[in-house]
């Protein structure tokens, strides 16, 4: 069983609601990022989505675009989150994590090393954006070795598509909750249950939920139908001002104790 | 090198040209794509779309464009003889018009009332806003920041058509960008909106569309050299930045072995110099923009800023039939420098009476070097993709002087 199956596995008979944060690697002090995940940990967060800073995030909205940047400004490379895992593994070997980025980056470390090192460093799952399922042949070496393979589905995603993701998809099945970029505003909670639950009914994977959960009661609204609620921008956006180490963690705790509390309250 | 038995059996069903192209978008464009090819599969087929679109190329494009033998330019060079595609005699003054005819009339087949388009110089924005002008459809085009700087007149010319520009603020603030800028609006507005992209790259369907209605190029340009001179020429060039021309020229000459084929890259200031837009001659696979192909990218597979005095060159992936014919052996990629290009424009314009777009000169420039290495009866193709008006005033600055 690996570390994800593991964790959806405790929440599920614990009856609790999965919070997935998304915080893009070394944004804003890529020296603070091992704390700040220990600090989301301590806050409640279930499984961690590690953004993979990309010069081309082309379904991403603005302020991740912008934290990529800034990342990527500062030198920040696959090696480096690598890296960052591991330290982060020294003192956690249960949560979770998962890399969420584009494909040309690990295409330039080459499938085979990436995979190797990746399992090697702490890694349990990946989510490549740029990647469907009809392309994720190229994945094969990061599966052999034993990655989750995140796949999204969408509100545009067709019903035969769906069988073929709810089929493929290791660790949990990723609903992005509208047909937008990160960080848009628009949700429309009745549409995303109903959807969400056929997905659920035939997904051997757990749905986690995310794009446009931006607080306590968004989370809360989508958490009353999902196994997990994925929240970024709003988050990003929030530790985007950081200006040391322990100001960073502050805000990562700050901002999702509440949403916790408020998930398990419900 | 696998061999080839039919170049024009590309792309398959899933978009792939052999290890290249593909659909690398995120799960939002996968129904939206499938659509699209759908449409696109069809209406190609279909009698009455192809007359629609040869109705609209010879009337309001202004098709066929003339191959032209430019003698005084060859005799100066004292080479083979120097054919010219004229596609800068075409209406917006471009090959980009041959694409964005077909892709609104494709867009208004689907029953899209708003268009979008990236663009870098900003000739494939003026071909997208003057199409939508002309159907009555409304037209957003993104831009980056720094391009809109460079490129006012441009820029001005597509407000005059009635389309919205937008200025793009983030990364390197160019075509790779907008291109990024413009993926995203259509994600979120792919009810009634059509994304007309402008070169051969992009996720399926686009480069197999793209290149579809730019074929016509060669089609005409291999009967029209058959016809003049009694046989196919020695070799066909074209300049390749995603690659839209270049494809048009080639994909008819694909199957005719004994026609070499050169792509002339933007090099810039010098490959060695690392400022360049070669992505072919220096880069390496890697996925961009929706598909496998060549890319300029650093040891961390971020894109890289490219270099060219041209800016409809100026971008760090290409089309991935070029990567695919590279791979094949079936085309040569070289590069041309900024330098090399400049004084191709100014030996055309002096011998032949013609501005040629500074993209068009680096395939000028490449002309000129292969009608030196062939006999005096030797044919050499070029694809004169587009007209130098847009470029006087980079021209006029870069020899500083003041207009």
């Amino acid at each position: 069983m690996s570390r994800i199956e593991r964790r959806f596995a405790a929440l599920k008979a614990a009856g609790r609601t999965g919070l997935i944060p998304f915080v893009t690697a070394g944004d804003p002090l890529p020296d603070a990022v091992v704390p700040m995940l220990h600090a989301l940990v301590a806050a409640g967060a279930d499984v961690i989505e590690l953004g993979v800073p990309f010069s081309d995030p082309m379904a991403d909205g603005p302020v991740i675009q912008h934290a990529s940047e800034r990342a990527i400004g500062k030198g920040v490379g696959l090696h480096n989150v690598l890296a960052w895992v591991a330290a982060f593994r020294e003192t956690d070997d249960e949560t979770p994590i998962v890399l969420m980025g584009y494909l040309n980056p690990v295409e330039m470390y080459g499938y085979e090393e990436f995979a190797e090192d990746a399992i090697e460093k702490g890694v349990d799952g990946v989510l490549m954006v740029d990647c469907p399922l009809e392309e994720s042949h190229v994945l094969a070496p990061l599966r052999a070795v034993g990655l989750d393979q995140i796949l999204l589905a969408s509100p545009t995603t067709t019903e035969m598509r769906l069988a073929a993701l709810s089929e493929a998809a290791s660790g949990f099945l990723y609903y992005v909750s509208f047909a937008g970029i990160t960080g848009a505003a628009q949700l429309s909670t009745g549409d995303i249950a109903e959807r969400v639950a056929g997905i659920r009914a035939r997904s051997k994977a757990p749905v986690a939920v995310g794009f446009g959960v931006r607080d306590a009661a968004s989370a809360v609204a989508i958490g009353a139908f999902a196994d997990a609620v994925v929240i970024g921008s709003a988050l990003v956006d929030r530790l985007s001002g950081a200006t040391s180490a322990d100001d960073l963690a502050g805000r990562a705790h700050d901002f999702l104790a509440p949403i916790r509390a408020a998930l398990d309250a419900r | 090198m696998t061999e080839i038995a039919d170049f024009h059996a590309y792309p398959d069903a899933h978009g792939r040209f052999g290890a290249y192209g593909g659909i690398y978008v995120a799960e939002t464009l996968m129904e939206p794509l499938a659509e699209l090819t759908a449409a696109y599969e069809k209406l190609r087929k279909d009698p009455a779309f192809i007359a629609e679109l040869d109705r609209d190329l010879k009337y309001y494009v202004g098709r066929p464009s003339p191959v032209y033998h430019a003698e005084r330019l060859s005799a100066h060079v004292g080479g083979a003889r120097i054919l010219l595609k004229r596609e800068d005699l075409n209406h917006t003054g471009a090959h980009k018009i041959n694409n964005t005819v077909g892709q609104a009339l494709v867009a208004r087949h689907m029953g899209k009332t708003r268009i979008i388009a990236e663009t870098g110089a900003g000739q494939h924005g003026v071909a997208s806003a003057t199409v939508a002008a002309r159907m009555g459809l409304k037209c957003v085009v993104y831009m980056g920041a720094v391009d809109i700087e460079r490129q006012k007149i441009n820029v001005y010319r597509m407000r005059l058509l009635g389309a919205d520009v937008v200025p793009v603020t983030s990364g390197s603030k160019t075509l790779k960008d907008a291109l990024n800028e413009a993926m995203r609006d259509w994600v979120t507005n792919v009810a009634d909106t059509f994304y007309i992209i402008g070169t051969v790259a992009g996720p399926h369907p686009y480069p197999q569309m793209v290149r579809d209605f730019n074929a016509i190029v060669g089609r005409e340009a291999r009967e029209q050299v058959l016809e003049q001179f009694g046989r196919l020429p020695d070799v066909i060039t074209a300049c390749v930045g995603g690659g839209s021309n270049a494809i048009g020229l080639f994909h008819a000459f694909l199957n005719d072995r004994d026609v070499r084929i050169v792509g002339a890259e933007a090099a810039g200031d010098g490959i060695e110099t690392g400022r360049h837009a070669a992505s072919l001659a220096a880069g390496k696979p890697g996925v961009l923009h929706g598909n496998r192909t060549y890319v300029l990218s650093d040891a961390n597979g971020q894109i890289v800023e490219t270099h060219s005095v041209s800016a409809g060159l100026d971008y760090p992936g290409v089309g991935p039939e070029h990567a695919f014919l590279k791979d094949a052996g079936r085309a040569e990629y070289v590069g041309i420098t900024d330098d090399e290009a400049l004084e191709a424009f100014h030996l055309l314009a002096r011998t032949e009476g013609i501005l040629a777009a500074l993209e068009s000169s680096h395939a000028i420039a490449q002309g000129i070097k292969l009608a030196r290495e062939l006999p005096k009866d030797g044919l050499v193709l070029v694809n004169l993709s587009g007209r130098g008006d847009k470029d006087v005033h980079t021209i006029a600055e870069r020899e500083g002087i003041e207009l």
